[in-house]
């Protein structure tokens, strides 16, 4: 529950953005400052994930998929870091706002002294900081496009060193910007406060960790871009089973492991 | 394009298109339109993939909430007012297959179908027809502050219900 009583509601209406006005500009501001309240935002929008989770239907028509594909091939083929921005017509993001309301500040700051001089550096630390995550976040998305894309991806298979039934991960790395798209199918359900944990292992040096994992009740589970050291070569990857919190050193026996193809 | 690159792309549509699909035909009740919505959101997930941080929330729920924001968007003939990377949530169940999806599904139904139907009629008006505060005050004659307390108070039940 939210620290700050007094935002509580509003801010499960904003979570379903049912809230406007002066209201939801108020709780803006406040958000803008308040890391309890965004907390609870967070968990208020999972709340209200529930509700679009209780749909149930058919399933999308086949020639659906194919239309996706289809328009990946497509968008792949031509493929560059222009590709990432926002496409046309779409509205600007927050973010570029916040470069603009930057700018805005500076003008500002530059006119009026006195006692405004601390909100406004206040305000900029906070602007700078935003487009500083928003410029990372950039990096991140071109960086894991190319990690689909890049003819260097090396891709790997790994299976189960033992018996059926057919546990199977795929992880694609690409080296050079540390990106790492793993998705496991099958895999058997783990003892209580078990996790399964995702290793790279470099053609030098120890077994690095690359990402817990949990299947869910199908077997299924994904990793993406698990935080790596740069530049690492990978020989394999491989899975084993750790204590909840993971491990730094792989606890044997490795239950998985695939070289690189 | 590599073979093994569309194979990602197509086995993160296998798992979850079926979410994203099911909360768009709920929202537009039009299969063409649910399908648009379905495309524009796997193709933005390809197009910005670190919009979801596997460390606060579950891929499958992110999407279907993704799906919702753009059915309402659709709805109201309104330009996307989210950005795919501004949408953060803690929730835990992934619902990867069929058979999770139906039983997490069946679940929340239970818990929607115990509340008061007005605080269940308040959380569906706002969350499936993407109607403000306001608009459903005055669709439903109600104090605004009634509508508030209401919709926050089935955020709380359901929240509760997913606590262990």
């Amino acid at each position: 529950m939210s620290s700050h009583e007094q935002f509580a509601e509003d801010l499960a209406l904003y979570a379903l953005d049912a809230l406007e006005g002066q209201e939801r500009s108020n709780l803006e501001q406040h958000l803008a400052t308040c890391a309890a309240c965004q907390r609870e935002l967070e968990q208020l929008r999972g709340d209200g994930a529930l509700l679009a989770l209780s749909t149930l239907g058919p399933k999308p028509p086949e020639r659906a998929r194919k239309r996706l594909l289809d328009a990946v091939a497509s968008e792949a083929a031509r493929v560059s870091p222009v590709r990432l921005r926002e496409p046309e017509g779409h509205r600007r993001s927050w973010w570029g706002w916040l470069g603009w309301a930057a700018t805005a500040a500076v003008i500002l700051f530059a006119a009026s002294l006195g006692k405004e001089n601390y909100e406004l550096k206040s305000d900029l630390r906070m602007a700078s900081s935003i487009l500083s995550q928003r410029t990372a976040d950039l990096e991140q998305a071109r960086s894991l496009a190319s990690a689909l894309t890049n003819p260097e991806g090396q891709h790997f298979t790994l299976v189960a060193l033992k018996t059926p039934p057919q546990p199977q991960g795929k992880a694609i790395y690409v080296r050079n910007r540390s990106s790492l798209i793993f998705l496991a199918n099958n895999m058997p359900s783990l003892p209580s406060r078990k996790t399964y944990e995702l290793w790279l292992m470099p053609v030098n040096g120890a077994p690095v960790p690359a990402g817990l994992f949990k299947p869910d009740a199908h077997g299924s589970a994904t990793v993406i871009n698990p935080p790596l050291p740069p530049g690492l070569e990978a020989r394999a990857f491989a899975i084993t089973v750790e204590n909840e919190a993971g491990a730094t050193t792989p606890t044997m026996p490795l239950v998985m492991m695939g070289e690189g193809g | 394009m590599k073979s093994g690159d569309q194979s990602a792309v197509a086995e993160l549509y296998d798992r979850y298109s079926g979410v994203v699909y099911a909360v768009a035909l709920r929202i537009l009740g039009d299969a063409g339109a649910a399908e648009d919505v379905l495309q524009e959101v796997f193709l933005q997930l390809w197009r910005n993939p670190s919009g979801f941080d596997a460390a606060r929330g579950s891929l499958g729920a992110w999407l279907a909430v993704i799906s919702r924001n753009r059915a309402i968007d659709f709805l109201r003939r309104r330009r996307p007012e989210t950005d795919i990377e501004d949408v953060v949530l803690s929730v835990a169940p992934d619902l990867a297959g069929d058979a999770d999806r139906s039983r997490a599904a069946e679940k929340i139904r239970g818990v929607l179908g115990a509340m008061p139907s007005l605080q269940r009629s308040a959380l569906e008006l706002a969350y499936f027809e993407g109607l403000s505060h306001s608009e459903i005050a005055s669709k439903t004659g109600e104090p605004l502050g009634t509508i508030k307390t209401r919709i926050r108070a089935g955020l709380m039940t359901l929240r509760k219900a997913f606590q262990t």
